[in-house]
């Protein structure tokens, strides 16, 4: 393309050029946190993989489903996801309003009214998830700003917490799971009401346990104790009384005489597929939030 | 043409880094999928030469940084992947014919790849990375990297080969 005298110099030049460009991005990135020049471009690459990966994500669905082969069923297999989809919806509806009765109780003694107590969720299927390469647990769905979805929401699935909204866009969403290293969740015990925090201990091949230390420290969780989350204001990041996991050891450090409890999440992040994302709580009554998808912000 | 070959290989990132989180994360091993888009910096590396590889390595990585669900410091993954890509050009004389060298070309680059991303965590102080993470994860990705180099790499060489000629042709005329 270029005289060869041309070139030579050049040669060194250009990746000199590239190994700064990505040290300036990893510097600012790194230095200036949420504030970075450098989330825009995430917002905007959001909406350009985003897309992209959900289409990506139904193309092969029917490779992943190879059983599925018959193209006169797709009406029957639309039908059966929405039905999953309003499963999940339910079954997370049910776990959170079994622990909404534990909250009420809180609530009532906080003068707060709770009596309709339902949480408004929207539904979306995973559509991308992290590699173990790049050392976090994180997954993307298929919704995003346009169906309510903004950071800080919880998520969860039929079978307790999945973790929190970091980042949307108006397609997708960014979910840390709870077993990330950076994944601190505020945790109460379900059988002492005991406080505790729930930190991800950041295994990546989706087998992982979480480490509750509990904030009063004489008191120690049984093994087998549900633990639940413990909410916090707004339901930000997370919302109460979701189920986490149970407490599957206990190890004492008589140095400090703290207790850290391990706990086994109850959803399996190796196999994560549809989850429910709390767009709202809502304090109306249950129909409305069984409706669902409705944004209450 | 140069419109149509950066669309081409745009195409091909965006590709790759998808099939990455998405198709692939149904046949990860612990966690591991292939890394595709290290698997095109390698190809273009030794179909086209260090610096055309070091700029492509640059901007596949900053997709793989940005792309939902990345989390991490933006830009590790684009230092790993140019350094990935300038060190595969420099074989590139050899590599050119046999296929045994080509192997051996992405399985260092795959260590050297994946290695430099979680040293880049470990400076950071990311508190995902951990060493014992990390000696768990590399020798899985290099094996997976290896593994998928006969589907990847000729796929690759191949459109970059159709889509190099024709513009080398046009720009000598």
């Amino acid at each position: 393309m270029r005289p060869r005298s041309a070139r030579r110099p050049r040669r060194r030049t250009v990746p000199v050029l590239v190994v700064l460009a990505a040290l300036t991005v990893i510097t600012l990135d790194a230095s200036l946190g949420d504030d970075s020049p450098v989330e825009p471009l995430r917002r905007a690459a959001g909406e350009v993989f985003g897309p992209v990966q959900s289409g990506m994500s139904a193309a092969v669905e029917p490779v992943a489903s190879i059983g599925d082969f018959v193209t006169t069923v797709s009406r029957l297999r639309d039908q059966n996801a929405d039905l999953e989809a309003r499963n999940t919806e339910l079954e997370a509806l049910l776990h959170t309003s079994d622990l909404d009765r534990n909250r009420l109780a809180e609530l009532e003694r906080t003068q707060v009214v709770a009596s309709g107590a339902g949480l408004d969720v929207v539904t979306a299927q995973v559509v991308g998830v992290g590699p173990a390469q790049s050392f976090s647990l994180t997954v993307t769905i298929d919704a995003g700003t346009a169906d309510g979805i903004g950071p800080d929401m919880t998520v969860l699935n039929g079978d307790g917490l999945v973790g929190r909204v970091v980042r949307a866009d108006r397609t997708s969403a960014t979910v840390l799971l709870l077993g990330d290293a950076e994944s601190v969740v505020g945790g109460r015990v379900g059988s002492s009401m005991e406080l505790g925090f729930l930190a991800g201990d950041g295994d990546l091949s989706g087998s992982g346990r979480l480490h509750l230390t509990t904030i009063d420290s004489t008191v120690q969780p049984a093994i087998g104790d549900t633990v639940v989350t413990w909410g916090s204001k707004d339901g930000k990041p997370y919302v109460a009384g979701v189920p986490v996991g149970h407490v599957e050891s206990l190890q004492t450090s008589p140095r400090d005489s703290s207790t850290v409890a391990t706990v086994a999440p109850f959803v399996d992040f190796s196999s994560l597929d549809l989850v429910s994302v709390v767009v709202g709580e809502a304090r109306r009554t249950e129909t409305s939030a069984l409706g669902g998808a409705e944004p209450n912000q | 043409m140069t419109v149509l070959r950066t669309l081409v290989i745009a195409m091909i990132v965006v590709l790759a880094v998808n099939l990455q989180v998405g198709f692939f994360s149904g046949l990860a091993v612990n966690g591991v999928v292939p890394d595709i888009a290290l698997l095109v910096v390698v190809a273009a590396a030794l179909s086209r030469g260090a610096e055309y590889a070091a700029v492509l390595g640059f901007v596949a990585g900053l997709a793989l940084d940005l792309a939902p669900p990345a989390d991490h410091t933006a830009g590790r993954w684009a230092l790993a992947l140019v350094v990935t890509g300038y060190l595969a050009g420099m074989v590139r004389q050899d590599a050119d014919r046999s296929a045994f060298v080509a192997v051996l070309t992405v399985a260092a680059s795959a260590f050297v790849g994946t290695s430099l991303f979680a040293l880049s965590g470990l400076v950071l102080a990311d508190p995902g990375v951990t060493v014992a993470g990390a000696l768990s994860v590399i020798p899985t990705a290099v094996l997976y990297d290896v593994a998928l180099t006969p589907l990847v790499l000729p796929a690759v060489a191949w459109t970059l080969r159709r889509t190099t000629p024709m513009s080398a042709r046009w720009a000598a005329a």
